[in-house]
C-alpha cells in the first residue's frame, strides 16, 4: 500500500518544496533591503505582462527543455549527469561546424544536419564519462564534472587559435551563412502578430516541446524505457532480468547527452548565429534543478523549464530596473535543487506522517 | 631556464596550491566520513568572501578568518542536515551548496558594498602580510638552497604554513587518532561503528564541521593575502573542483593530497608563467595546461594508473532501522 496518494507525490510536495524556496529567496530579498513583493511583481510586469518577455520567457525555456530532459533521462537509469554545461558547449560545436560547412540552402536542411551535429558532439562528450562508468566504475558525477572544465578550455582553443577568423580579435567564429538563420516567432504564421522582430524565441521550442514528448513515450511506452526505468530502480533485479548494465548505462548518456547538445540549436543556430565563448551560461546547470522540480517527468520539466525561464528573464528585468543583481536567480536555483532535491524528506515525512493520521482516522 | 626563474615557479605554485591543499584536505574529512562534497567549491567561495567583507569592516585580517569559518562551517551544517539527517542526495546537495555560495556572494556584496560583488581592497592589519622567516635574509647568500629558502619557503603568509602543518596533523588525526579511526572505519562500514555503540551521525557531521573549517581557511587564504587583497566575483573560479581532482589523485590520503595539490600548483603556475610553452616541435597551448588537472583526473579514475576507490560508504545515507 502506498504511504500517500499519487497527487501528493506529484503536486502536494513539489509545490511544497518549491513554496519554501519561494518563501526563503523572499526573506533573502527583505534581508538585503529590497521589497520582495516589488521585485516579484517587476519580474511578472517583465515577462507575462508583455510580448517580448514572453519571447524571452520561451527562449530561455527551450534550454531548459532540453538540458532538463537530459538529466531525467539519464535519472531514470539512476545515472546524475551533472555534464551538462559540458555536452551543450560541445553541441555547439557540433552545430557551428556543421552550419560553416556548406553554403545551406534553406534553414530546414540546415536545421536538419545541425540538429545531427549537436546531437552527435553532445551524445560523444557524455558516452565518454558513460563508458568510464560502465566499463571502469569511474563515479560518472566526478567525470562528467572534469569534461565540463575540459569542453570549456577546448572551445576556448578552438575558438581563439582556430575558428577565429582572420583579423577578428573577438574569441569567436564567423558569422554563420544566411540559410542557417532560424524563423523566430516572428516569422511563423499566427505568431507573427504577437511577437515582434527582435523576438530571440524561434523554430527549436517547438522541437523543445516535440523533445518532450518523444522522451515521454520512450520512457514508459517502449522496451528499452521500460529497461532503463528498471535498470535506475534496481541495478541487481535488471541484471537478474538479463539487461546489459553496461548497454543501458551507454544508451541513457548518450540520448541524455545528445539532448544537452541539442540545446545549442537555440542559442548557437538560432540566437547568436555564430559560436561564441560560453553561450550556454549555466544552462546544463539548471537542466538539474528542472528535472528535479518535474520529477523527472517530461511534462513536469516543460512546466519547471516554463518557470525557470520566467525566473530568468524576470531576473534581467530586475537587473535592469532595479538594484538587485541577477545572481537572484541562482539563489533561487540554489534553493529549489536543495529543497526540491536534497532536502526532499524534510517535507516528505511530515506529509507522510499525516496522511497516515488521516487514514487511521478513517478507520 | 634559470634557477631565479625556477625559484618564482616554485614560489608560485605554493601560493596557488595552499587553498587547493586546504580544500582537498578539506573534502579527504567529509569522504573519509562517507559524506560526497561536491561542495568544497561553494564553501570556499563564501569564505573568501565573509573573510574580505568582515576583514574591511573590521580592519583586522584574523576576524575576517573567523568570520570565514564561521560561514564556511554553516554551509557544510547545510550539506550534513540535507545528507546525514534527512538522508538526502549529497551530490544534489553539494550543487545546491556551490550555487547557493555563487548567487548569496554577488547578491550580499553588491548589497553591502555596492561594487558589483567585489569587496574594497585589504591594506594593512586587514589582510595577512607574508612573513620572513629567520635568517632568510643572511642565509640567503648560501649557493642553491639559501635562495631556495629565502625566496620559497620564507615569505608565505601564516595561512600558508598553517596549510603544510594541517598535513601531519590530519594524517596524525586520521591515522593514529581513535577518532581518526572511527571515521575511516564510519566512511567503510557505517553499520559496524553502529553495531560498536559510537554514533555515525555524530562522526560524520564532526566530519563535515572540520571540512567546513578547512575550507573557510583555505576561502580566507584566497580573499587576504597580501599583495592583492580582497573578494572577487566568483574568485575560487573551479579551484574547489581542482582540489576534488587532487583528492582522487592523492586516493583520500593526506600526504599524497599534499603531492597532488602541489602538482596542480605547479602546473597552473607554468601556465601562467609561459602561456605558450612548447616541448620540442609541440607547441602547448595554454588551455592545455589549464586543463591538465582535470585530464589527469579522469586517467586516474578510469583506473589507467593505479586504481582509486573510494571510500566505500561514500555517498549512501545511513539509515539505522528498516
Amino acid at each position: 500500500m502506498q504511504k500517500i496518494p499519487r497527487w501528493a507525490d506529484l503536486a502536494l510536495i513539489p509545490l511544497l518544496n518549491l513554496l519554501i524556496a519561494f518563501v526563503i529567496s523572499g526573506i533573502v530579498i527583505y534581508a538585503i533591503g529590497e521589497d520582495p513583493w516589488m521585485a516579484l511583481r517587476t519580474m511578472v510586469e517583465g515577462t507575462i505582462l508583455r510580448a517580448d518577455g514572453w519571447g524571452y520567457m520561451l527562449y530561455f525555456a527551450t534550454n531548459f527543455m532540453f538540458t532538463g530532459l537530459a538529466v531525467a533521462v539519464a535519472f531514470h537509469a539512476s545515472q546524475f549527469n551533472i555534464g551538462g554545461e559540458g555536452q551543450a558547449t560541445m553541441g555547439g560545436l557540433g552545430v557551428a561546424l556543421v552550419c560553416m560547412a556548406l553554403p545551406w540552402p534553406h534553414w530546414t536542411v540546415a536545421l536538419l544536419a545541425a540538429t545531427l551535429g549537436a546531437a552527435l558532439f553532445g551524445a560523444v562528450w557524455a558516452a565518454i564519462p558513460a563508458f568510464l562508468q560502465a566499463k571502469r566504475g569511474s563515479h560518472i558525477v566526478i567525470t562528467t564534472i572534469m569534461f565540463n572544465f575540459i569542453a570549456a578550455s577546448l572551445l576556448n582553443y578552438l575558438l581563439s587559435n582556430v575558428l577565429r577568423p582572420i583579423g577578428s580579435m573577438d574569441p569567436s567564429s564567423a558569422h554563420f551563412p544566411d540559410g542557417t538563420k532560424l524563423p523566430t516567432f516572428h516569422e511563423m504564421p499566427i505568431l507573427s502578430g504577437i511577437f515582434d522582430k527582435n523576438t530571440p524565441a524561434n523554430i527549436t521550442f517547438f522541437m523543445a516541446l516535440a523533445a518532450c514528448v518523444i522522451v515521454w513515450a520512450l520512457i514508459w511506452k517502449t522496451r528499452l524505457g521500460y529497461m532503463i526505468r528498471a535498470f535506475g530502480k534496481s541495478e541487481a533485479a535488471a541484471k537478474y532480468a538479463g539487461i546489459s548494465p553496461f548497454r543501458i548505462i551507454m544508451i541513457s548518456m548518450i540520448i541524455s547527452g545528445a539532448l544537452s547538445g541539442m540545446m545549442a540549436l537555440n542559442t548557437v543556430m538560432g540566437y547568436s548565429e555564430k559560436l561564441i565563448l560560453n553561450s550556454v551560461e549555466g544552462a546544463g546547470f539548471i537542466g538539474i534543478a528542472v528535472a528535479l522540480m518535474g520529477r523527472s517527468h517530461p511534462f513536469g520539466v516543460f512546466l519547471a523549464s516554463i518557470l525557470f525561464g520566467f525566473l530568468y528573464q524576470g531576473g534581467a528585468e530586475l537587473a535592469l530596473w532595479t538594484t538587485i543583481p541577477r545572481e537572484l536567480i541562482t539563489v533561487i536555483q540554489a534553493l529549489v535543487i536543495l529543497f526540491t532535491g536534497a532536502l526532499d524528506n524534510m517535507v516528505r515525512t511530515p506529509v507522510e506522517r499525516l496522511f497516515l493520521m488521516l487514514r487511521k482516522g478513517d478507520r | 631556464m634559470d634557477y631565479e626563474t625556477l625559484l618564482q615557479l616554485l614560489a608560485s605554485m605554493i601560493r596557488l596550491g595552499v587553498p587547493l591543499l586546504l580544500a582537498c584536505l578539506a573534502g579527504l574529512f567529509s569522504e573519509r566520513s562517507g559524506i560526497f562534497d561536491i561542495g568544497l567549491e561553494g564553501k570556499m567561495l563564501v569564505g573568501a568572501f565573509m573573510a574580505g567583507a568582515i576583514a574591511f569592516v573590521s580592519g583586522s585580517a584574523w576576524v575576517g578568518l573567523a568570520a570565514s569559518i564561521g560561514i564556511s562551517i554553516l554551509f557544510g551544517l547545510i550539506h550534513g542536515v540535507a545528507s546525514i539527517t534527512f538522508h538526502g542526495n549529497q551530490l544534489i546537495s553539494g550543487v545546491a551548496v556551490n550555487f547557493l555560495a555563487s548567487g548569496l556572494t554577488v547578491l550580499v556584496g553588491q548589497s553591502w558594498f555596492g561594487l558589483g560583488g567585489r569587496t574594497p581592497a585589504l591594506e594593512d592589519t586587514a589582510r595577512f602580510e607574508p612573513i620572513t622567516l629567520p635568517f632568510a635574509g643572511s642565509l640567503a647568500g648560501v649557493p642553491v638552497l639559501g635562495p631556495f629558502y629565502a625566496e620559497v619557503i620564507s615569505g608565505q603568509t601564516i595561512l600558508a604554513y598553517t596549510a603544510f602543518a594541517a598535513v601531519p596533523i590530519s594524517w596524525w588525526v586520521l591515522y593514529r587518532s581513535r577518532f581518526g579511526l572511527r571515521l575511516r572505519a564510519v566512511g567503510e562500514n557505517p553499520a559496524a561503528v553502529d553495531t560498536a555503540g559510537i554514533s555515525v551521525v555524530r562522526l560524520r557531521f564532526t566530519a563535515v564541521i572540520i571540512t567546513g573549517l578547512l575550507c573557510g581557511i583555505a576561502g580566507a587564504y584566497l580573499a587576504t593575502s597580501a599583495p592583492s587583497a580582497g573578494f572577487g566575483k566568483e574568485m575560487t573560479a573551479g579551484k574547489g573542483f581542482i582540489a576534488l581532482a587532487a583528492l582522487i589523485f592523492a586516493k583520500w590520503r593526506p600526504w599524497q593530497a599534499l603531492g597532488a595539490t602541489m602538482l596542480f600548483g605547479l602546473l597552473e603556475a607554468i601556465s601562467i608563467r609561459f602561456p605558450d610553452l612548447s616541448i620540442g616541435p609541440v607547441a602547448l597551448p595554454v588551455q592545455a595546461m589549464q586543463s591538465a588537472p582535470y585530464l589527469l583526473t579522469v586517467i586516474i579514475l578510469a583506473g589507467f594508473v593505479g586504481r582509486a576507490i573510494p571510500p566505500r560508504a561514500g555517498g549512501e545515507p545511513y539509515i539505522k532501522e528498516r
